[in-house]
């Protein structure tokens, strides 16, 4: 017999839900997390020390969680602002890229420079250089109905080969022993850190100004207004007399300007020169962030954390565990299964006859 | 002939409103059979419940003089009843061929399938390639998959959901052909339409419902549009509560030879539609729904940009290419047709859909920042005002009762002050009190000076509220008809398109 699963709307979904339901799904892949330790033959309350509690147990601890939290947080804010006008930009990590290269590139043409401006201009064209990059899809989406996942996402790939040819070819650094990098900023380029000796740097500043402008912005204003309105039903938002093509190109340009502030802060800040791998995937896993953050801007700066726990646990487990740092995805793909999986349940409800 | 299905004191209603009420009668064998009737007069519900999609609250149907008891879609097909769908349910990507087995019941295989599939469409003209995806499919020929589907299950009964509302003139008299080959080879088609010329045309028997009752099950031979159009429509009474012969003399509003000429199958296109407007006249646009209403709303209201030839003069003012922003700015206001989802989002709380109509009102913003302040006084007054039953202004939208959030939208456009309220369906699924509060409410606003214009397929409403009554049939506009002196034949006349 066929096994049939039917699915109903529920009339009147939980709101307390809807902000619990990220913590449920933290629950649930910590527990699923202590299974995959289980059967991998480690005892899952030692791992779970090793991989969420011994990483941030002494300052420079600490300063890593935030300095992996600074780019994740920047990039899902700016993704927040598409994703609450339902268009779905999945290229950050291109636009990251970008921005590295616009702003990354000031710091090498002048490379002499010991001026107080360099770095403020590099941040500005970091964050060109993302917005440029994320027009395309907002071009191609308004002008020629294509879709943004795809656009954005295979843009990602022709950042990343931009990235590699300047690497390789016209920025290789001369005295680099022939590896694809850049020659290093000059100090004037260089993102100041908070503490002497720890990497945590300025960014974190730049994070939380984001936060709560943003946070303005979605609670006080007619664009915040047009993004939620458009977020629900665009005919609504039609009805209200907004443009929505405008919508499109104003989010993409901010979230897409967020991602290259992120990737104009990783290279001028803990990393110091261009090179192939600039980003572990901040780009893609920000995407996590903004919704375990319930696309709220304080959710937001708390998931950005604890996502950035993941990868810091991650290097802890393949250094002290013997087990691949891939570790870190898993946990970062389960959270975003079980978020998907409570919003669902939350949705609708599920019969099986 | 015997009758192969009979419908014994059906009655079913939901909230609100009753669907079905004692419906009775018969369908005779190998006849093609339709019923008529306006919008919610219930045809739909009584047809679900034939092919068991929906359980009736009370009544029987006999099959073949049988009781049957119709649960579920595939209870009736064993039974022989099969139904095409107004909109279809088939797969893009997937060939002809593949959707049709998935349609099957049984098992057979995908040669055995297409040798059967193929018979049936040479044998009635089906003009379909069983190879093709769907996705290069016209809508006539998906229509003709869906059709060669059900037949594909042997049936004794089709029954079609307005098959010709998304055909072209062509397409429809091939359909009408099939139709008519299928009868004479034992088949029984039940064919809901409002067409009236249509069911003429193609049917032998007619049921008319009204308001969820069966008006009269009559033989189509001795009728013509004018009388089925009487029938349908049944004896309206005016209640005018104007003083008539009021002299309207300032044009406000005027559209001039408006047309469109869209290429999409799905849409009616608009023929030199002519309207003049007078201040403070209420203007009522009838007739049976899909002729154009929301083509010409679309216009209206400006949304999309949709493409049309003619010129739309507000106080004088060509205003063809002002955006929606614009018009309202201009002191247009618009309720839509359908409340949830497009004027008014029901996920947010009853103050932002005020800020929703009325983000274009300087009055509610300081720079971009919105006045909170300001617009929760405004929600409240529009709730006071318009009887709103709601305890306050924080309360979801999706919350209200339809014929609540109507209130509270019509009062929200009204309490802008507009010189121009354009209304699609105002009373559309509410309940009666609310109903009778909006009418007034629309009068007294009208004896204001406010021009008001109505597109509605309840003449009864239009009759009772307007000053002129236009009547929109594919596309063209009748010219205006005075309230005072309409008489129903000749509103009839006027539905089934006989108008110069």
């Amino acid at each position: 017999m066929v096994f049939l699963i039917r699915l109903q709307l529920r009339e009147d979904y939980s709101n307390l839900i809807f902000y619990l339901s990220p913590l449920v799904a933290v629950a649930l892949t910590l527990f699923f997390g202590s299974f995959i330790f289980f059967i991998l033959d480690l005892s899952p309350i030692e791992s779970f020390k090793i991989f969420f509690i011994s990483p941030i147990s002494n300052t420079y601890g600490i300063s890593e969680l935030f300095v992996k939290a600074t780019p994740l947080a920047i990039i899902a804010l700016g993704l927040s602002y598409c994703f609450k006008n339902n268009i779905y930009n999945i290229g950050a990590e291109g636009q990251l890229t970008m921005g590295a290269i616009f702003g990354g590139g000031i710091g090498l043409l002048f490379n002499d420079s010991t001026s107080v401006f360099l770095l403020p201009l590099m941040i500005f064209f970091g964050a060109i250089g993302g917005a440029f990059w994320a027009t395309i899809p907002a071009i191609l989406k308004t002008k020629f109905n294509t879709n943004e996942i795809l656009t954005s996402l295979m843009l990602t790939y022709v950042a990343l080969f931009i990235l590699d040819y300047f690497v390789v070819g016209p920025w290789k650094d001369p005295a680099g022993y022939g590896l694809p990098k850049s020659m290093p900023f000059p100090d004037a380029g260089r993102l100041p850190v908070l503490i002497d000796g720890l990497r945590v740097h300025i960014g974190v500043y730049f994070a939380l100004i984001i936060c709560l402008i943003t946070y303005i912005i979605y609670s006080k204003t007619l664009f915040g207004f047009k993004l939620k309105v458009t977020g629900f039903s665009s005919k609504a938002s039609q009805y209200a007399g907004f443009k929505y093509k405008n919508l499109i190109f104003y989010t993409f340009i901010i979230s897409g300007a967020c991602a290259g502030l992120a990737g104009l802060f990783e290279v001028s800040g803990p990393i110091g020169l261009l090179y192939r791998d600039i980003s572990p995937n901040y780009g893609f896993t920000a995407i996590i962030v903004a919704f375990l953050g319930r696309l709220n801007p304080f959710g937001i700066i708390l998931s950005s954390l604890l996502i950035a726990l993941t990868y810091l646990g991650a290097e802890d487990a393949q250094l002290f565990l013997k087990i691949p740092s891939a570790v870190g995805f898993v946990f970062q793909g389960l959270v975003l299964f079980f978020l998907l999986g409570t919003d669902f349940l939350n949705k609708y409800k599920v019969f099986i006859k | 002939m015997q009758s192969i299905v009979e419908f014994k004191n059906i009655f079913k209603s939901y909230p609100g409103v009753i669907a079905n009420d004692d419906v009775s009668f018969n369908i005779e064998e190998q006849s093609i059979h339709a019923i008529l009737g306006e919008n919610g007069a219930g045809k739909s519900t009584l047809v679900k419940i034939l092919y068991g999609h929906v359980k009736p609250d009370s009544g029987q149907i006999l099959i073949n003089s049988d009781l049957a008891i119709i649960n579920s879609p595939s209870t009736a097909k064993n039974l022989g009843i099969n139904m095409v769908f107004q909109h279809f349910s088939l797969f893009e990507s997937l060939t002809v061929a593949e959707n049709l087995i998935l349609g099957m019941n049984e098992n057979i295989s995908l040669t055995k399938l297409k040798d059967k599939s193929k018979t049936i469409c040479d044998k009635y003209g089906f003009n379909l390639n069983l190879n093709s995806p769907i996705s290069s499919l016209s809508v006539g020929q998906r229509q003709s998959v869906e059709i060669v589907r059900s037949l594909l299950n042997n049936p004794k009964i089709l029954i079609m959901d307005e098959p010709t509302s998304v055909l072209t003139p062509d397409e429809i008299s091939k359909l009408f052909k099939i139709i008519k080959n299928l009868v004479k080879d034992g088949l029984t088609v039940i064919f809901i339409s409002h067409k009236l010329e249509e069911i003429i045309n193609l049917s032998d028997y007619v049921t008319i419902m009204r308001n969820g009752k069966v008006v009269s099950t009559i033989s189509t031979q001795n009728e013509n549009p004018e009388t089925l159009g009487y029938k349908m429509l049944g004896y309206k009474v005016s209640k005018v509560k104007h003083e008539s012969n009021i002299n309207f003399s300032q044009e406000i509003f005027n559209i001039k030879n408006l047309s469109t000429q869209s290429k999409d199958p799905f849409t009616i296109n608009l023929n030199k539609i002519d309207l003049s407007l007078k201040k403070g006249q209420i203007f009522g646009i009838a007739g049976v729904a899909g002729n154009g209403q929301k083509e010409l709303m679309e216009i209206l209201l400006n949304e999309n940009d949709y493409e049309f030839s003619g010129d739309i003069f507000f106080k004088g003012f060509n205003i063809n290419n002002f955006s929606t922003f614009q018009r309202k700015s201009l002191s247009i206001s618009y309720v839509t047709e359908e409340r949830l989802g497009h004027s008014a989002v029901p996920e947010m709380s009853l103050s932002e859909n005020i800020f929703l109509s009325m983000n274009h009102k300087s009055e509610f913003k300081k720079g971009d920042f919105i006045n909170f302040e300001k617009i929760n006084s405004y929600a409240s007054d529009v709730i006071k005002n318009f009887n709103v039953d709601t305890p306050s202004y924080h309360v979801k939208a999706g919350k209200l009762s339809g014929g609540n959030l109507q209130k509270f939208i019509i009062g929200r456009e009204i309490m802008s002050n507009p010189q121009l309220l354009i209304l699609s369906q105002p009373t559309w699924g509410i309940d009666a009190g609310s109903e009778a509060f909006i009418k007034k409410t629309i009068v007294e606003l009208s004896q204001k000076g406010v021009s008001i214009i109505i597109i509605s397929h309840d003449l009864d409403e239009l009759l009772e509220v307007c000053h002129q009554i236009s009547v929109l049939y594919e596309g063209s506009l009748s010219n205006p008809l005075n309230v005072e002196d309409i008489n129903i034949t000749k509103l009839g006349k006027y539905m089934g398109g006989l108008f110069d």
